[in-house]
């Protein structure tokens, strides 16, 4: 349950959820990950901390590397997003469903 | 049931798709003429579409406001039309405010007659693989609270 605000507070930053995105497509290093960020590697190893942190990524030791995968909980995270963004684009084309049943229903009226 | 599919493609694409059952030419209309577009283009329940501005030709621009009266929310989009081919395609380019801008999206929305009715795909394009992380997880922000009840149950 203490889990639950370290997720959501790991969440609440969009550089973190873009972290989340790519690592989502393999595992990567730091290097890897602050490339396409524009940003320091400080700054995406902060980043990382939060997450790891979280519970939504964990790394492994590669001699002096340490690279970042996704966590079972961050897949999670990951797909819960999509999920919500799916939902709201299919609350607005259902209401369009029926704007356009209106639309047509109207068309239809105006033929007799 | 689910008619939609949204999935990525590449590093900056999402596609989506959704098939309605009225012609083309309605669909067409449906994304350009305000007040249509303020009875549907308002994501979860809670918003509305009081600001609905659109010049509805070839370079023309549009802006949209979106407003939770009850959360005290609200966030407005800006975009111009770039292409206009009735009933076929739309393809224009957005950004946000919320307040802080987000960078360009770029749109291309086709309207294909598909048996009674038409199959939409919008393929959005976004500047790089950030942006598009950033732009899925919006659909998070503003569902916070349906997500949380989500991850209780799931816990």
């Amino acid at each position: 349950m203490d889990n639950l605000d370290a997720t959501f507070a790991a969440l609440a930053d969009p550089t973190r959820r873009a972290i989340l995105a790519r690592l989502a497509k393999g595992e990567a290093t730091v290097l890897q990950l602050a490339k396409p960020f524009s940003m320091t590697q400080p700054a995406i190893s902060q980043h990382l901390k939060v997450l790891e942190e979280a519970g939504l990524i964990v790394s492994r030791v590669e001699g002096a590397k340490r690279p970042r995968r996704l966590a079972k909980s961050g897949i999670d995270a990951l797909d819960q997003w999509l999920a919500m963004l799916h939902r709201a684009m299919e609350r607005n084309y259902d209401r369009l469903d029926e704007v356009l049943a209106v639309m047509e229903g109207k068309k239809k009226g105006e033929g007799r | 049931m689910s008619k939609l599919t949204l999935k990525t493609e590449g590093d900056t694409h999402v596609v989506c798709t959704r098939r309605f059952t009225a012609p083309p030419e309605a669909v067409y209309r449906a994304h350009l003429e305000p007040a249509l577009i303020q009875k549907w283009l308002l994501g979860p329940d809670g918003w509305t579409m009081p600001v609905c501005l659109i010049e509805a030709k070839p370079g023309g621009k549009f802006r949209y406001e979106w407003k939770n009266a009850a959360k005290g929310q609200q966030f407005y989009l800006t975009g111009e039309l770039l292409e206009l081919q009735p009933y076929s395609k739309i393809v224009h380019v957005e950004r946000m405010f919320l307040p802080e801008q987000t960078p360009d999206n770029h749109v291309e929305t086709t309207f294909e007659p598909n048996g009674n009715g038409t199959l939409m795909t919008i393929r959005m394009t976004l500047p790089d693989e950030k942006t598009r992380g950033a732009m899925l997880s919006t659909g998070m922000q503003r569902g916070m609270e349906a997500s949380y009840v989500r991850l209780e149950g799931m816990i």
